[in-house]
């Protein structure tokens, strides 16, 4: 098959495959009786009409940034982590940990620490699979599902049996104290009152910046994704697969973990229950639209984020279109960018080959 | 699709219509701004063998694939028997009795060789009455063409020159009358390689018709009737072989003069370099396939290993290089021994001055999805920069220094490496490897599909290399290569190293009984098990070659 242009690889490619899922979208709204152009108007507005709205998009976007990075790290080194779910669910505990043990100390010297800890915990979770895979040759896509549930009901007994201070109803850890949690926008900027945007938004683009580097700047980076191209290259050139699989896992579970500083550090103050709820597989979904590129993660993350914000507004603000009609519309992204990604590749390839052969 | 046939001049005499098994007229086909084949004219006499020679590129492959149906051509008209027809795919043209046999087998490993031939071509649902027909017509077959199998041997289990002889019994089942044969000796032993063109003189008196594809202009030499030369996607030239040359046809190949062989002078050895030592090495499934191998190579002389592809020569290689672990034994270098365990043993053999040039460039020496420059660093990428940072620009300047001295083509050291042809890729793995100033080279298959100026141009970097007083260990299947090469020849059979030869006064004959280690003067040979190091290290290479049996 031809190669296509690069910008209609990693740009015209990607939007015609969202506007083709917004357009089975909007069939689908037209067959409840409403319309698909207002419905768009809401879902726009309700993520970035107003400042509320506009963070809480951000605060998605934030999560889904690092979940996709989590996937983007590991798949350049050719690794498919599924498992980014548990990996944030696991840094939670990492960041309420240190967050209670420090609870009452100012923000600015917990911050760091909770990234550090988080990072730790969910590095370790990841790590376990990355060894497996490593030096058991267990699927790593396996056992980071497997590690997924095994991680939610690891969860789910700490909270409830652990951390559940004594006579709280609620399955949550001990809330931190107002100094101790992340500062959110809001503070700061007008504009995002009412909203859970906090500074780890700003970690999240420094995070972006920093896997672009770390992939294509650094001997370590070309190691990983030596790896990912070509194992067995990779071996020739004296790269270890085995440790790199290690390390690079280690890292995406170190990147799925910040999700957990936004959440239970910047928004909750406390470790809740499925906190996550399933950011980590909407990173999946980011990772392939945003194809492993951090600009493109951080663009894949911010569609996602207005789908999300975007979309319960619509689902309240709209009769007939119900949450689970969001749902189907995201699941409609997911399939025209992810599973399908390449159907149009094959037309775009004969569009833009064809005057090329006819000149020679 | 017109037929008007411009070049009815270029016929060659006396051919008429009636005679030809095969007729394709102004071929033409496109791979995006490619033009694979240009208004190719072919005849091809029925019962002949006719030899298609040409460059990797020059379009042989895609012609034969038209013909078999794997493409369309864009314009033009194929004649099967006189008759114009669109062979739609590779059922059409068995239909129409032109059978292929591929480069790389399309058998099941654990089918016998009966299901195997029948698979595709069965009668019913019901397999046994197939079965028996086939078995019958399976010994028809062996005893017309002298193609004998076992019908129910399992294809692993068969020699790689008899599992061709069940891909060449799959098309005769077939009803084949034309039979492309694409590169057939490129995975045989020289023996093997003979018995197959006693097979397609066979099958040529018997009224088939052969089609051969190759590169090896001996081979051509040797068993065609007829050649036709192809040159960036264009037919040169028709040539009786009886009245052409290999000089000729080198010529026609490349467009220009090309030396076949290789020019050097005498070799001025020095001390060990490489010294390996009673190694051990086991493949993926835990056998034992180098078994107590010792040899050294001195400074400033090429050690060429002969030898049948899946003689060991793989993991020889692999393991010196520090990709694969060894059982048991010592590779030193320079004296010092080299660690290599562990799965990142590569880098040590490198950082101790082992360079490897891999004899799979595209599975281990290129990530081809790489940029060329990426590429030009792959191994030796912790010398670029200091700290986690990767001095891209110093790698950039490097690619253009080997890109400018290997005349690696097209000069773009941001075009991915999958894009290069194979000659350019094996240059660009090739300056990598011999610019980093390495005391060792070891070299595994240096020209397999590469085309013939670049191949003279890898056996003169290669020898400037022993004579700037490098060591240099050659493991090739190509004997030619070896022979041309190497200042001393060892042959590796089943593992082991079963003697040695000098290159200048080998002969052919007993290499190739050497290699498949049916040697008559086998039992004449050191036993492997005692002292291997100073019997083969250590001899002089008249001995015990078996050469005194002439």
């Amino acid at each position: 098959m031809r190669a296509l242009p690069r910008w209609v690889d990693i740009l015209l490619l990607p939007v015609l495959n969202v506007v083709l899922a917004f357009l089975v979208g909007g069939l689908i709204v037209l067959a409840v009786g409403q319309n698909p152009l207002q419905a768009v108007g809401i879902m726009l507005y309700g993520a970035f009409g107003y400042g509320s709205g506009f963070g809480y998009t951000l605060y998605y976007t934030t999560d889904f940034i690092f979940a996709g990075l989590a996937v983007s790290l590991a798949y350049h080194a050719g690794l498919f982590n599924i498992g980014p779910e548990g990996q944030a669910y696991i840094g939670g505990l990492g960041v309420i940990l240190i967050g209670l043990a420090l609870n009452g100390v100012s923000w600015m010297f917990v911050f760091p620490l909770m990234i550090i800890c988080g990072a730790a915990f969910g590095a370790a979770w990841a790590f376990v699979p990355g060894y497996l895979q490593a030096k058991r040759g267990s699927h790593i896509v396996i056992t980071t599902i497997l590690f997924n549930f095994i991680a939610a009901s690891l969860m789910s007994f700490l909270i409830t049996r652990v951390l559940k201070p004594a006579g709280v109803n609620s399955d949550e850890s001990a809330p931190l104290d107002a100094l101790t949690r992340v500062p959110q926008l809001r503070s700061f900027i007008e504009l995002f009152k009412n909203s859970p945007v906090n500074i780890t938004f700003f970690l999240a683009i420094a995070a972006l910046g920093f896997v672009y580097w770390l992939i294509w700047h650094t001997k370590f980076g070309y190691r990983v994704r030596a790896l990912g191209h070509n194992p067995t290259a990779a071996n020739y050139a004296g790269i270890s697969n085995q440790k790199m699989i290690m390390i690079v896992m280690a890292m995406a579970g170190a990147l799925a973990a910040m999700v957990a500083v936004n959440n239970v550090g910047g928004v909750q103050g406390r470790l809740i229950l499925n906190f996550v709820n399933g950011a980590g597989f909407v990173g999946i979904a980011v990772a392939f639209m945003g194809r492993a590129h951090p600009v493109g993660v951080g663009l894949s993350a911010l569609l996602f984020g207005v789908l999300y914000q975007g979309g319960q507004e619509l689902a309240f603000q709209m009769p007939g279109i119900t949450r689970e009609m969001i749902v189907t519309l995201q699941a409609l992204v997911i399939l025209f960018t992810g599973a399908m990604g390449d159907m149009l590749r094959a037309p775009l390839a004969r569009l833009f080959s064809a005057p090329a052969g006819g000149k020679q | 699709m017109t037929s008007l046939n411009p070049s009815a001049q270029q016929r060659p005499s006396g051919a008429a219509a009636s005679d030809l098994a095969i007729e394709l007229v102004g071929i033409n086909k496109h791979f995006g701004p490619v033009h694979a084949n240009r208004d190719i004219h072919l005849q091809i006499k029925r019962g002949t063998v006719h030899g298609i020679v040409g460059e990797n590129g020059a379009g042989k492959s895609t012609l034969m694939s038209i013909l078999y149906g794997f493409y369309t051509a864009e314009s033009g008209e194929i004649r099967v028997n006189g008759t114009p027809q669109a062979i739609t795919d590779s059922r059409h043209a068995l239909k129409l009795g032109i059978g292929m046999v591929h480069q790389h087998f399309m058998l099941v490993d654990n089918f016998t060789v009966l299901e195997n031939v029948v698979l595709g071509a069965e009668d019913s649902s019901l397999l046994a009455p197939t079965l028996t027909k086939a078995r019958a017509q399976l010994k028809r077959l062996a005893t017309d063409y002298g193609l004998t199998v076992d019908p129910d041997a399992v294809i692993e289990n068969l020699s790689v020159g008899q599992q061709q002889r069940v891909e060449i019994l799959k098309a005769l089942y077939r009803g084949a009358e034309t039979l492309i044969l694409d590169e057939p000796t490129g995975v045989l032993t020289p023996n093997e390689a003979d018995q197959l063109f006693e097979v397609i003189r066979t099958l040529r008196d018997e009224g088939k018709t052969v089609i051969l594809i190759t590169h090896k202009l001996r081979e051509i030499m040797a068993i065609t009737d007829e050649v036709s030369v192809m040159r960036q996607g264009a037919m040169v030239k028709t040539l009786e072989t009886k009245s052409t040359s290999p000089g000729e046809l080198a010529e026609l190949m490349v467009g220009r003069r090309v030396l076949l062989r290789v020019e050097k002078g005498p070799a001025n050895p020095g001390k060990i370099m490489l010294d390996v030592e009673n190694l051990v090495v086991t493949d993926d499934f835990k056998v034992e396939r180098v078994k107590n191998v010792s040899f050294s190579v001195r400074a400033g002389e090429i050690v060429g290993i002969a030898g049948v592809a899946g003689n060991g020569q793989s993991e020889l290689l692999e393991s010196i290089s520090g990709m694969r672990d060894q059982q048991s034994g010592v590779v030193r270098l320079n004296g010092v021994p080299l660690s290599l365990e562990g799965d990142d043993g590569a880098s040590r053999a490198r950082a101790a001055g082992l360079a490897h040039v891999p004899e799979d460039r595209l599975r281990m020496g290129l990530i081809t999805n790489f940029s060329e420059w990426e590429n030009s660093i792959l191994g030796y990428e912790g010398k670029y920069g200091k700290g986690l940072g990767l001095d891209i620009a110093a790698a950039r300047e490097a690619a253009d220094a080997y890109i400018k001295k290997f005349d690696i083509r097209p000069p773009n050291k941001d075009l991915k490496t999958a894009n290069f042809s194979g000659g350019n890729q094996q240059k660009i793995v090739l300056a990598r490897e011999m610019e980093r100033n390495p005391d060792v080279l070891i070299v595994g298959q240096p020209t397999r599909g590469v085309d013939i100026g670049a191949i003279e141009f890898i056996h003169n970097q290669i020898i400037k290399m022993r004579d700037a007083g490098k060591a240099i260990l050659l493991v090739s299947v190509e004997l030619d290569e070896i022979r041309s090469l190497s200042d001393r020849i060892l042959v590796l059979f089943d593992g082991q190293i079963v003697g040695e030869a000098d290159p200048a006064t080998a002969d052919e004959t007993e290499l190739g009984l050497l290699m498949t280690g049916s040697h008559p003067s086998g039992d004449k040979l050191p036993p492997h098990e005692t002292p291997v190091q100073q019997t083969l290290v250590e001899m002089s290479p008249k001995n015990n070659t078996g050469r005194d049996t002439n």
